[in-house]
């Protein structure tokens, strides 16, 4: 042994192994490479784990496309990895889910490669919303995946569902209500223009908005928690402790199908719908792939089979689907949703965050 | 044995780890921090290389002011906590039998092993009105109906001194230990009280180890925000809460970094204060 240690090798030699070594490893890549295949970023987590079982393994089987997903970070760090990558002329993946915030501000620097519908056939299927669009009108996204914030209850303190976001405001509720601690996340100046202004147009100039945050002001004694952490707020709606609130339609939906005292109801002014584009990097070469991808996606059975098996939202039109009553209740509603005003939130990010954390804080 | 001065220079080559170690994980770091400070903040993207000053002058706000002031008294309040309930049972376990201390050291350790998330959401449940502790209240009869005890200023209070009160006792022991037993005899003998001679010559023989713990908890407590959230209202966020949610959710770093820096130079400078006001006690 101690023979071999000492045994002299050369500095050459040394060099040489390691650039076999590093061309023997990057032979998978090579030859993936003369393959069709395509890099699609998707959240990481549970989303990316139903999306490898239950969406990507068939798409390969039907299009010979191999998928390689990335899991990507939520909040807009992966928009800044997008960005520096892409000027540097490469893509970490070359088709991502992108919140429609981050669409927004990759749109600013003409990250997203514009997509040719004459290529997507299927994208005349998407309700018009969720096709994203840069302002000369060249298409940046195509809805990826929706899905609804609404008002949840716990079943055992409130016996009747309660049926608009006014509820929030009712001084019966005080400090029962649990709702989101940000203004990019809650959508709440949104529910308050809907609820009380006539609907989210209201907000277009500052007046509106400081109108819009006085109202909202008014719900801060019925706030016995602001939360960031979903958790948090789940368990003690479960319990009871919290019996109010503002949460994920889908998620609520399986607590209850769980047994526990749940319910999620769509208010007359409608949940709050949030949604996720597909969008290809400039910096990608694989813009057939990605094309046949996201035609792929928009497929009505595509839609439908991720409102079965991941629980968000079809961007589809409802009358396209194979989807139940009962199944499409679990995801969505037919009631007009409270669209979020993402603009504000890259224009006016931060002044209403300063005004937002006054507000609650304050 | 004597310690001799260094002669060559190879005689500080053992330096040459730590100050390996402090520059990588500090030193940089921090540096980084100050110069991205002065960077300018872009509202629809990110950051770019700059120097300006409004992240700073964005903070000089009366409303960054009050966060900033409870944030303080917060960690002053959890410091004072501390020692007030550290410094006597800390005499206490190290007069006490040999195989008592160890069993309470186990435990207090033990406590340090918890992450503040489950920290926090374990009291946030003994302060719940369905299962906290108050039901205990109403089966003695004490209480007519259960209550909940947070969000609120004692429940933060509470976790955060609870977090950091093993730290306290671990830097108080090896003191209390070494501590001269004889004197508290002289004391006992000339006449004063078990708890006069506490006061009259147990404290003021730790006054220095004393002050020094309270700025350790202090800077311990000024770090916290994961508890403040759990427990508190958004009148009892940190202002760490805010530097989270500026770098993390705002994706405003430049702003982030002027607050931390902010934070760190008053910090400092209280520290500072003390210090400088604990020497002229001295020599007075």
């Amino acid at each position: 042994m101690r023979d071999i240690l000492k045994t002299n090798v050369s500095r050459r030699a040394v060099l040489g192994a390691g650039v076999a070594g590093a061309s023997l490893l990057a032979m998978p890549a090579v030859l993936r490479a003369q393959d069709k295949s395509l890099k699609v970023g998707v959240y990481g987590g549970y989303f990316k784990d139903s999306f490898d079982k239950n969406i990507f393994a068939d798409f390969t089987k039907e299009t010979g496309i191999a998928v390689e997903s990335v899991a990507e970070p939520t909040g807009e760090a992966w928009l800044v990895q997008l960005e520096q990558a892409a000027k540097a002329g490469q893509a970490p993946a070359d088709v991502s889910m992108m919140s429609q915030v981050a669409m927004l501000k990759g749109q600013s620097t003409d990250l997203w490669a514009t997509l040719d519908t004459a290529k997507i056939p299927n994208a005349s299927n998407l309700i018009d919303h969720f096709v994203n669009k840069y302002p000369d009108g060249r298409i940046a996204g195509i809805g990826a995946v929706a899905w609804y914030i609404t008002l949840v209850t716990n079943t055992d303190v409130f016996k009747e569902a309660p049926t608009s976001w006014s509820a929030l405001w009712d001084p019966a509720n005080a400090d029962k209500l649990g709702l989101l601690a940000l203004v990019s996340n809650s959508f709440l100046l949104e529910v308050t223009a809907k609820t009380h202004f006539g609907g989210t147009n209201a907000l277009d100039t500052e007046e509106g908005l400081l109108k819009a945050f006085e109202k909202l002001a008014e719900v801060k004694p019925n706030v016995r928690l602001w939360y960031r952490d979903e958790a948090q707020f789940e368990q003690s709606l479960k319990s009871g402790e919290i019996p109010m609130g503002q949460y994920y339609h889908d998620v609520t939906g399986l607590a209850a199908a769980d047994g526990q005292p749940v319910r999620s109801t769509f208010p007359k002014e409608g949940g709050i719908m949030d949604s996720g584009c597909w969008a290809l990097s400039r910096a990608s070469s694989k813009v057939e792939e990605a094309h046949t991808f996201i035609n792929y996606m928009s497929q009505p059975k595509i839609q439908a089979l991720l409102s079965r098996k991941v629980g968000t939202a079809p961007t589809v039109k409802r009358d396209l689907l194979d989807l139940t009553a009962e199944e499409f209740a679990a995801v969505s509603s037919d009631i007009d949703p409270i669209i979020p005003r993402y603009d504000l939130y890259t224009s006016k990010a931060d002044w209403l965050n300063q005004k937002w954390t006054e507000m609650i804080a304050g | 044995m004597r310690r001799e001065a260094p002669q060559k220079l190879t005689d500080y080559g053992p330096l040459v780890f730590p100050a390996g170690m402090l520059i990588t994980f500090f030193v940089v770091p921090f540096a980084t921090m100050i110069a991205v400070s002065f960077f300018k903040r872009n509202p629809s993207g990110f950051y770019t290389p700059d120097f300006v000053f409004e992240n700073y002058a964005r903070f000089l706000s009366l409303f960054f002011g009050k966060v900033l002031g409870f944030s303080l008294f917060l960690a002053v309040t959890v410091a004072i906590c501390c020692i007030v309930l550290a410094v006597p049972f800390t005499y206490l376990l190290s007069r006490a039998k040999r195989r008592t201390q160890v069993l309470w050291l186990v435990a207090l350790l033990s406590i340090l092993s918890l992450s503040e998330v489950i920290i926090g959401f374990a009291w946030s449940t003994l302060f719940s009105r369905t299962a906290g502790i108050t039901n205990l209240l109403v089966m003695l009869g004490i209480l007519d109906q259960p209550v909940a005890l947070n969000p609120s200023f004692g429940a933060v209070l509470t976790a955060m001194t609870y977090q950091a009160l093993p730290y306290t006792v671990l830097v108080l022991y090896p003191a209390l230990v070494r501590l001269d037993p004889t004197l508290t005899e002289a004391a006992r003998t000339l006449g004063a009280s078990p708890i006069k001679s506490f006061f009259t010559v147990v404290v003021p023989a730790l006054r220095n180890t004393i002050v020094a713990t309270l700025i350790m908890v202090f800077i311990f407590a000024l770090g916290s925000y994961l508890l403040p959230q759990i427990l508190g209202r958004p009148q009892h966020w940190t202002l760490s809460v805010l530097i989270t949610d500026q770098a993390i959710y705002q994706s405003n770093m430049p702003f982030a970094a002027a607050m931390a820096v902010f934070l760190v130079l008053v910090t400092l400078g209280l520290v500072a204060l003390t210090v400088i006001a604990g020497r002229k006690g001295e020599a007075a």
